[in-house]
C-alpha cells in the first residue's frame, strides 16, 4: 500500500505542490527531445527514401560539426564556413552513392546496415584525423541566457534549438511539397522499382536524400556542439536515441500495412511530423519512423 | 480413381483480405491417392486456396479436415507440415545459401528427433541419424535423377533443375498430401514433359496424394484424376477432365464471358 | 598435384559425411593443431602470446558465436559485448562465491548464464526481424552493461567497480590469476577453441545447423516445410549467446584478468561483427580467421611505421585503425561478402588442379 501510494499518489502530490517546477521538468524533457529529434530526422530522411537503417547518421552529425570547426578555426568566416560545411556534406553523399549505395543496390537490408556501421568507424576515424581529435568548442553566436516566465527558469538556447528543428521541418516539408523532385520522391519512397520505371534514377534519388541528411546532420552537429562541444560523443547520440525510437514503436509487425495506408493522408502526416520535432515526444517519432516519414514531408 | 476415402476435405471455406474476396464458400475433397488438378483463370483464388490448405492463411470461415481429424483454427504452418502436408512454390523458395544435398535434408527436419548435444558432438543417435536420413534422402536424389549436383549450392543451377530440387524437398518430408503449384511454370516442353514423369511416378513409387495447381490445360488433361475449377474465388465446376472441359461455365470463366453478379 | 581428391573414394556415407572428407585436410589439421600446441609454446615470447595469440583465441570464440547467429542463422546482434559481460561477470561472482568450484566448470557455467540471457533477449526474434531486432539486440548491449555498472552485487561492492579473476589452478596448474604463466592460459584458451570450433562445425552440418539455414534463407518456406520459428531461432540465440558468455569468460579471465564494463562496451560488439564479416559469414573457420584479422591489424599499424623509425601518436593510430577497419567493411561486403573464408577455399581448389589451369 506504502509502495503504491508512493508511486502513485506522491508524485501527484509534488506536482501540485510545485507546479513551477514540474513545468521546468516538462519543458527540460521536451527540449532534450528537440534535440534528439534533429538527429533523429536524417535517420527518418533515409530510411523512408531507401530502406536503408544509415547507422552512420551520428557520424555524419560528428564529422559535420568537426568540418564546421575546422573551417573555422582556419580563420573562415561563420557564413562562409556554414556553406563550405554543407559543400562537404553534399560531396559526401556523392562519395557515399558511388562508392558504397551503388554496389550494394539490391543487396538485402542487413548488408546495407553492416555497411553503414563500417561508415560509421570510417568516419569517426577520417573526420577526426582531418581535424584533430580534442573537444572544440563550436560558438555560432547562439545566445544561451536563462530568463524568468512566470517564475519558471527557460533557456534561451533551448527555444532557438526548438526554433531550428521547426524551421528545419518545415523546410523539408515545403520542398518535398512544392519541387519536381520531392514529389517524384514521396511517390516513389516506397518501390524502388516504380522509381526507376518512371524515370527518376535512383541514383538521383539516392545522393538528394543522402544529402539531404547530411545537412541535417550539420544543423544537428551545429546545434549539439554548441551545447555540449564538439567531441566524439556526438556520434553516440544516434545510438542511444535508436532503441528508444524503435522500442517504443506500438506497431512493430504492421508497419508495411500502417506506411501504405498513411500514403493516403498526407495532410495529417504533415502535421504528425511537425507535432514530432516540435514537441519532442519520442513516441510521436516512433510513429513516423513506423509509417510517416518521407510520404510526410 | 474411385472415389476412395477423402484424405482431405476442405469445406466451405472463406477467406478475405480486407474487402478483396479470396475464397468463397469453397468446397473440395481430396481422395487419398489421387492427382487432383485445380485450375482457373489468374487471381481466381488458387494459390489461396492451396496457403489455407498448408495453414499460412487462416480462413474467416470454414473447416478443414485432414485424415479424419479437424484442424483447429490456430494452427500454425510447421505444425500442418507435421501432419504430413508438403508444398512446393510458384517462385521456387530452395534455400539459396545451402547445396542440393542440404536442401533435401532440411525437407527431413520435421523427422529429425536428437537433441542439441548430441548433434554437437557428432556421436551416438545423432550419428546414426544423420546417416539413416542420408539414406533416405539418397533414395530421393536417385528418383529424381540428380546425382550429380548433389552437392551443387542451389543458387548456382538452372531454373528447371530448381524446381525439381524443390520437389525433392518436398518428397523428403514423406508426406501423405503433396501440393504443387505450378510446378511447370516457366519451363519448356523437354522440362515440362520430365516433371510429368516425375509427378506420376511419385505418386506411383511413394503413393502420395497430389494436388496441383497447373495452367497447362495440356498437362492437367493429361496427368490429372479429376479437375477443381475455381474463378473469382468460387468453386464453379468439379469432375474428370473430360466433364471439366466441356462444362459451359469453365468455357465462360476462361473465354472472359462478363460476369452478371449483383 | 599433392593436393588433390582423386583415388579418395567414399564408400559409406558417414566417410563422406566427414568434416574434412579430403587426406590432405586431415594431415593440414594435424599439422596446424601440433603448430599451436607444441611449437608456439616453445617458441613465442611473452609479448607475442599476450598481445596476440590469446585475444586472437579468446575473440574466435565469440567470433564462431555471432556467426552462428548472424552468419548462419541470419538474426543480425550487436549486443555480442553485452552477452560477453554476462559471461565475465558469471565467471566473477561465480568463483568469489563458490571459491571450489572447478574453474572450467566456471568457465561453462557462465556460458550457460550467457545463454539464458541470450534466450531472453531472444524472444522478440519471433516478433520482429532483421533491422529491429538489431537494435533491439543493441538495447540489449546497453542494458546489460548499464546492469553490470550499477548494480554493486555484480562487483561484489568493489569501490572501484572493477573484477578481478582470483587464482584458480587445473591439474595442479595456476590458470588465472597473476601466478598463470602466459604459455598456461595461451594453452588453455586454445583448447577451448579447438573443442568449441569442433561442437559449433558439427552443429552447422548437422539437422540444427540446417534449420537455422533455412530460417535464415527462407523463413516463410522453413515453416511450410515443418520447421519451428519458436524453437529454431531461441536455441540459436542460446548457443551464439554460449559461445560470447563462454568467450567474455575467457576474456576476463585468461586475457585481462581485470575488467571494467568498458571492456565489453559497444565496440566490442562492433568489432566481434567486423570479425566475421571479413572472416565470412557463414564459416567457422572465417570467424577465426577475421578474429585474428581484427586483432592483428592495430599492432600492424603501430609496428610497421615503427619500422621505419617513424612513431604514431596513440590517438592518430587510433583513427587510422577505425578507418582501416570502417573501409575494410564496406570493401568486403562489396566484393567478397563470404570473407576471407572464401579466398581460402578459391586458394584451395586453384591447388586442387595445379598445375594444370583447368
Amino acid at each position: 500500500m506504502e509502495v503504491l501510494n508512493s508511486l502513485l499518489v506522491g508524485p501527484l502530490r509534488d506536482i501540485v505542490s510545485a507546479p513551477v517546477f514540474f513545468a521546468e521538468v516538462v519543458v527540460g524533457g521536451l527540449m532534450a527531445g528537440v534535440m534528439y529529434s534533429m538527429v533523429a530526422l536524417g535517420f527518418v530522411l533515409i530510411f523512408k527514401a531507401s530502406e536503408v537503417f544509415n547507422f552512420a547518421q551520428g557520424a555524419m552529425v560528428l564529422f559535420a560539426a568537426l568540418t564546421l570547426v575546422g573551417f573555422m578555426e582556419r580563420g573562415v568566416p561563420v557564413g562562409l564556413a556554414l556553406l563550405a560545411a554543407a559543400a562537404v556534406m553534399v560531396a559526401l553523399a556523392v562519395a557515399i552513392e558511388r562508392v558504397m549505395l551503388r554496389p550494394l543496390v539490391n543487396q538485402p537490408p542487413l548488408t546495407l546496415l553492416m555497411a553503414t556501421i563500417g561508415l560509421t568507424f570510417f568516419l569517426e576515424g577520417f573526420g577526426q584525423l582531418l581535424w584533430g581529435s580534442n573537444v572544440k568548442e563550436l560558438d555560432v553566436g547562439i545566445p544561451d541566457r536563462t530568463f524568468d516566465v512566470g517564475g519558471m527558469l527557460l533557456n534561451q538556447f533551448d527555444l532557438v534549438a526548438a526554433a531550428v528543428a521547426a524551421v528545419m521541418v518545415a523546410l523539408l516539408a515545403v520542398l518535398a511539397q512544392k519541387t519536381t523532385l520531392g514529389r517524384a520522391l514521396r511517390a516513389v519512397a516506397d518501390d524502388h522499382e516504380a522509381a526507376m520505371a518512371v524515370g527518376v534514377p535512383l541514383k538521383t534519388i539516392w545522393v538528394t536524400v543522402w544529402s539531404a541528411a547530411g545537412i541535417v546532420a550539420l544543423v544537428a552537429g551545429i546545434m549539439w556542439g554548441a551545447k555540449s562541444g564538439v567531441q566524439f560523443s556526438l556520434s553516440l547520440i544516434a545510438l542511444k536515441a535508436l532503441p528508444v525510437l524503435i522500442l517504443g514503436g506500438p506497431h512493430l509487425d504492421s508497419g508495411r500495412h500502417r506506411r501504405r495506408s498513411h500514403h493516403r493522408r498526407g495532410g495529417k502526416n504533415r502535421r504528425s511530423l511537425l507535432g514530432a520535432a516540435g514537441r519532442g515526444g519520442h513516441r510521436e517519432l516512433v510513429r513516423l519512423r513506423a509509417g510517416d516519414g518521407l510520404s510526410a514531408i | 480413381m474411385s472415389q476412395g476415402e477423402a484424405i482431405l476435405q476442405v469445406q466451405e471455406v472463406s477467406l478475405s483480405f480486407g474487402a478483396v474476396q479470396a475464397l468463397i464458400d469453397v468446397s473440395v475433397d481430396v481422395y487419398a491417392g489421387e492427382l487432383l488438378a485445380i485450375i482457373g483463370p489468374n487471381g481466381a483464388g488458387k494459390t489461396s486456396l492451396l496457403n489455407v490448405i498448408s495453414g499460412v492463411y487462416r480462413p474467416q470461415r470454414g473447416r478443414i479436415v485432414f485424415m479424419g481429424k479437424e484442424r483447429p483454427r490456430h494452427t500454425r504452418p510447421y505444425e500442418v507440415a507435421r501432419q504430413g502436408i508438403a508444398r512446393t512454390f510458384q517462385n521456387v523458395a530452395l534455400f539459396k545459401g545451402m547445396t542440393v544435398l542440404e536442401n533435401l535434408m532440411t525437407g527431413r527436419a520435421l523427422h529429425m528427433r536428437r537433441g542439441l548435444f548430441s548433434q554437437a558432438l557428432y556421436w551416438g543417435w545423432a550419428l546414426r541419424e544423420e546417416e539413416e536420413h542420408r539414406a533416405y534422402v539418397e533414395k530421393i536424389i536417385d528418383f529424381l535423377e540428380i546425382e550429380a549436383i548433389r552437392k551443387t549450392p542451389v543458387g548456382r543451377l538452372p531454373y528447371g533443375l530448381q524446381k525439381r530440387v524443390e520437389l525433392g524437398r518436398a518428397l523428403a518430408a514423406e508426406p501423405k498430401l503433396l501440393l504443387l503449384d505450378e510446378p511447370m511454370a516457366g519451363m519448356n516442353v523437354e522440362e515440362k514433359e520430365d516433371m510429368c514423369r516425375f509427378i506420376l511416378d511419385t505418386r506411383e513409387e511413394f503413393g502420395i496424394t497430389c494436388v496441383l495447381i497447373e495452367h497447362d490445360m495440356g498437362v492437367v488433361m493429361d496427368i490429372s484424376d479429376r479437375v477443381v475449377v475455381l474463378d473469382y474465388g468460387r468453386k464453379i465446376a468439379e469432375g474428370s477432365p473430360e466433364e471439366v472441359r466441356t462444362n459451359q461455365d469453365v468455357i465462360d470463366a476462361y473465354l472472359g464471358v462478363v460476369h452478371e453478379e449483383g | 598435384m599433392i593436393y588433390r581428391e582423386t583415388g579418395q573414394f567414399k564408400t559409406s556415407y558417414r566417410r563422406d559425411q566427414a568434416i574434412f572428407p579430403i587426406a590432405q585436410d586431415r594431415w593440414f589439421v594435424v599439422a596446424a593443431l601440433g603448430v599451436a600446441f607444441v611449437v608456439v609454446p616453445l617458441v613465442a615470447n611473452e609479448y607475442w602470446l599476450q598481445a596476440v595469440l590469446i585475444p586472437w583465441l579468446v575473440f574466435s570464440i565469440a567470433a564462431i558465436g555471432l556467426n552462428l547467429l548472424t552468419g548462419y542463422a541470419g538474426q543480425l546482434s550487436l549486443g555480442t559485448g553485452g552477452f560477453m559481460a554476462v559471461g565475465a561477470y558469471a565467471v566473477y561472482k561465480l568463483t568469489t562465491a563458490f571459491p571450489e568450484l572447478n574453474v572450467i566448470v566456471v568457465f561453462l557455467l557462465a556460458g550457460l548464464f550467457a545463454a539464458g540471457v541470450g534466450i531472453l533477449f531472444g524472444l522478440p526474434s519471433l516478433r520482429i526481424k532483421g533491422l529491429y531486432l538489431a537494435v533491439a539486440t543493441l538495447a540489449a548491449q546497453f542494458f546489460l552493461i548499464w546492469l553490470f555498472n550499477r548494480v554493486p552485487w555484480f562487483f561484489n561492492y568493489n569501490p572501484s567497480g572493477t573484477i578481478t579473476m582470483p587464482p584458480r589452478t587445473f591439474l595442479g596448474v595456476m590458470v588465472t590469476g597473476p601466478e598463470a604463466t602466459a604459455t598456461v592460459r595461451y594453452l588453455v584458451a586454445l583448447s577451448f577453441v579447438v573443442v568449441f570450433a569442433l561442437l559449433a562445425k558439427n552443429l552447422v552440418r548437422t539437422n540444427i545447423g540446417r534449420t537455422w539455414m533455412a530460417i535464415r534463407d527462407m523463413d516463410v518456406a522453413a515453416e511450410i516445410i515443418g520447421i519451428r520459428p519458436l524453437t529454431t531461432k531461441l536455441s540459436a540465440f542460446a548457443v551464439s549467446s554460449f559461445y560470447c558468455g563462454l568467450a567474455g569468460a575467457l576474456v576476463f579471465s585468461l586475457y585481462l584478468g581485470s575488467v571494467e564494463t568498458l571492456a565489453f562496451d559497444i565496440t566490442v560488439s562492433f568489432e566481434v561483427l567486423f570479425m566475421i564479416i571479413i572472416g565470412g559469414l557463414g564459416s567457422i573457420l572465417g570467424s577465426i580467421l577475421g578474429a585474428g584479422f581484427i586483432v592483428l591489424v592495430p599492432i600492424f599499424l603501430t609496428n610497421v611505421p615503427r619500422l621505419f623509425g617513424i612513431e604514431v601518436p596513440v590517438d592518430l593510430a587510433k583513427e587510422v585503425e577505425a578507418m582501416v577497419f570502417g573501409g575494410l567493411i564496406v570493401f568486403f561486403l562489396i566484393v567478397e561478402p563470404l570473407g576471407l573464408a572464401r579466398l581460402w577455399q578459391i586458394a584451395k581448389e586453384k591447388l586442387r588442379r595445379w598445375p594444370f589451369p583447368y
